[in-house]
């Protein structure tokens, strides 16, 4: 049997060559990923994201049973649909994590952020950012002579818009909650 | 309460090492006869140790060790247990609740260090807890996808006493892993297996983990339909070497026949095994004309890395079973004719007796030492564990293995320094049967040490050296990828291991000429007690066949004269 002929120089070689059959298409979903309130439950679901290399586009988490020792951890990724699944597999397989949902594939859902924002200024400046506070039915929290602290709740996309309004008006400091999700009907 | 614990899960066999922040439970351990201790010398021995155990008897491997260093030595251990699906079960001691976080003595931040290298792992703050804690270790590490668990018990945890709860009163774990697959996806199968024109069997550790059931059932399912089966590294024995239907190993390393039959497939049907990429070499080329069943227990391991067909989750040995269920319902019908003609095929790449080699008279080539262990030990009671590296890759090519349980290696993290620990723990499991780590000089150096643990214990394990004074596997590489600049790939200092045995109080042997090789190796199996034997081979024989890296099965080098620039530069980033 003669020896079989590789190509000289050929770029295709490495056997840690992922290049697949998958779709790359980069899509974002929100799950929602219930455990048990025990230490390191948060670090286990950070160190799958690192560890694997998935994206965190933003994570909230609290107890919301605590008779149950549950909490809700509410995850926005990004990602091809390949990872997306192994995301929801590889949380899955966590010891701790009774049930995970994808609520982008599973019906319709609601999902909201809180924002505090601090806008330093004034005159037409400090006039026109509580207009525009008014519109986006953003409320004042606090409020000094050349400050406020608005509230805003809504669709990332809505507190996205307001802070960009905020920015030419003196916006000084964003905290935002991160995404709390739920599906919607029974 | 700790021991009281693990004599409820049925542990007898404990390895370990003392240290201050788990005195309490040693002097517990002094005080009964229930559980017998092994003391090692390396932590990490310990955990390799307790790996060859559980590998060796499907129980799963105690390993106790104290806090901060005793944990961070036990690190590559678990690793290695984790990527190769082995229960172990880890006790670490930690210091005392209220000095937790000062930066104490001997203090390590034990369960966020091995957070990514265990399955599950716990820190026990109050002893009512300690018993439940420990019974839920046991039931994670062995349920579903089996892998290593520790619990870190602080000093005063240890030393308080609480209330000891019963392995049959804990708590029911949330944690149930499915065991059933599908019955629709079952059915698809075997309709596909039915019909296939060239279907073939792709077998994993899964098949090892789900049981001796397991393989049963997959020995009657291949031996009842005639197709041809193929196994990972992790998964040799599951199916006899000598079965009429056995193609040997594939991947990187794997047999030509198996190699091509997996490229040429139509139904490929992988059965506990996770196509790693060692196995599938390019992915896009990775056998492009078949339809894809995947049984795995992990869903996880679905869609990871190929894309299937049809994929069951469950474990392999219920699947098996429903899957011969379903196919004897049916009629037992498989595609004759297809099956005829694709054994034909294969038939003439088995002609090609890709592992042919020509024995020297001068030199021991590495291939006829395994050959010859092979034809002397075969038939015995026998276990097999190796290092990492080229001997690694000649053992599982050379030797055959009828039964699952006896074949003991590092698949998925590559440990050096991983077989002789790993016999020890086999040897302590199986105190009758004959123990060989097939090891290279390098791997074996990196925990010699523990060959003073089988000295202490009686422990007649055989510790076949293929001695080249090379890093085999990392000098191959460096002559077909780093135009044959070996760097640091060879030992200019190595012992002289006969003397060396003789320092551990064991015998040494060495041997370099071919034709005392037999008398070299009766006298090792005859010896009553550990043997460090030293066979000098072949210093610069390569290990083939081989996939060059980034390459689709259908390319296999067979011998040196086909390696010059095999590869190209850009597979050089590979290991």
């Amino acid at each position: 049997m003669s020896p079989l002929n590789i190509k000289k120089g050929s770029t295709k070689h490495s056997a840690y060559n992922l290049r697949s059959t998958f779709s790359d298409v980069q899509e974002t979903h929100t799950l929602a990923v219930l455990v048990a309130n025990e230490p390191g439950v948060l670090a286990r679901v950070i160190g799958l994201f690192s560890g694997r290399g998935y994206n965190i586009d933003s994570l909230t988490v609290a107890e919301v049973d605590h008779s149950g020792h549950t909490s809700r951890i509410t995850i926005v990724t990004t990602g091809t649909p390949q990872v997306i699944e192994q995301i929801k597999a590889q949380l899955g397989r966590i010891v701790p994590v009774h049930e995970v949902h994808d609520l982008t594939v599973e019906g319709a859902s609601v999902e909201r952020e809180l924002a505090l924002i601090k806008v330093e200024g004034s005159g037409d400046k400090r006039v026109e950012a509580l207009r525009l506070a008014d519109i986006f039915r953003a409320q004042v929290v606090d409020s000094t002579l050349e400050s406020f602290v608005f509230q805003i709740t809504g669709t990332p996309e809505k507190v996205d818009a307001f802070v960009d309004l905020m920015r030419p008006l003196g916006l000084a400091e964003v905290a935002r909650t991160g995404v709390a999700a739920l599906s919607r009907g029974v | 309460m700790v021991v009281q614990a693990l004599k409820d899960q049925g542990v007898d066999t404990v390895f370990g090492y003392p240290g201050g922040a788990v005195l309490p439970i040693y002097d517990e351990i002094f005080q009964q006869n229930g559980i017998r201790h092994y003391l090692v010398r390396h932590e990490q021995g310990a955990v390799h140790a307790a790996e060859g155990y559980a590998r060796a008897t499907g129980k799963p491997g105690v390993v106790l060790v104290t806090s901060g260093p005793g944990a961070t030595n036990a690190v590559t251990g678990l690793t290695d247990a984790l990527m190769d699906s082995i229960p172990i079960v880890v006790l670490t001691g930690q210091v005392p609740t209220f000095m937790i976080g000062s930066d104490a003595f001997q203090e390590a931040d034990t369960v966020g260090i091995t957070r990514p290298c265990t399955k599950h792992n716990w820190l026990v703050k109050d002893t009512d807890a300690l018993s439940g804690t420990i019974h839920e270790a046991f039931h994670v590490a062995t349920s579903g996808r089996p892998g290593p668990v520790l619990v870190d018990i602080p000093k005063d945890v240890q030393f308080a006493s609480g209330t000891y709860t019963e392995k049959a009163k804990a708590k029911v774990s949330h944690y149930q892993p499915q065991l059933k697959g599908d019955m629709a996806t079952i059915t698809q199968l075997v309709e596909a297996l039915e019909t296939a024109e060239r279907p073939i069997f792709y077998t994993g550790g899964g098949v090892i983990n789900s049981g001796p059931g397991a393989s049963q059932l997959l020995r009657e399912l291949v031996d009842a339909t005639g197709i041809p089966i193929t196994s990972t590294l992790m998964g040799l024995g599951c199916y006899p070497a000598s079965g009429k239907h056995w193609l040997g190993m594939l991947g990187m390393h794997g047999l030509y026949e198996a190699n091509l039959a997996m490229h040429g497939c139509d139904l490929m049907i992988n059965i506990g095994a996770r196509f790693d990429d060692r196995i599938t070499g390019r992915l896009d080329a990775f056998s492009p004309k078949s339809r894809k069943a995947h049984i795995d227990i992990d869903p996880s391991s679905i869609n990871k890395v190929i894309r299937v067909d049809m994929p069951i989750i469950g474990d392999v040995g219920h699947v098996l079973e429903d899957i011969l269920k379903v196919w004897k319902a049916r009629g037992r019908k498989v595609n004759k004719e297809g099956l005829q003609k694709w054994w034909h095929q294969i038939e003439q790449w088995r002609a090609v007796d890709c592992l042919k080699y020509k024995p020297s008279d001068k030199a021991i080539r590495p291939q006829y030492a395994l050959d010859r262990l092979e034809q002397l030990t075969k038939g015995r009671d026998r276990y097999i564990t190796t290092e990492v590296g080229q001997h690694q890759m000649w053992a599982a090519q050379y030797l055959g293995f009828e039964d699952p349980n006896r074949w003991m290696t590092s698949g998925g993290l590559g440990t050096m320094g991983y077989g002789t620990p790993a016999s020890i723990g086999v040897q302590v499991a199986h105190p009758d049967a004959l123990v060989i780590n097939v090891a290279g000089e390098a791997s074996w150096l990196m925990n010699m040490q523990e060959m003073s643990t089988a000295v202490q214990y009686r422990l007649p394990v055989k510790q076949f050296i293929l001695n080249n004074e090379r890093l085999g596997m990392v000098r191959q590489w460096q002559e077909l990828l780093h135009g044959e600049r070996y760097s640091h790939s060879w030992s200019e200092a190595l012992p002289d291991f006969v003397k060396l045995a003789e320092a551990f109080g064991c015998k040494g042997i060495l041997c370099k000429d071919p034709a005392d090789l037999d008398d070299a190796i009766m006298e090792m199996l005859d010896y009553d007690g550990p043997v460090i034997f030293d066979c000098l081979v072949e210093k610069h024989e390569n290990c083939f066949p081989m996939i060059p890296s980034g390459e689709p099965h259908n390319k296999m080098l067979l011998g040196e004269a086909s390696t010059k620039d095999a590869i190209g530069s850009k597979g050089a980033v590979m290991v």
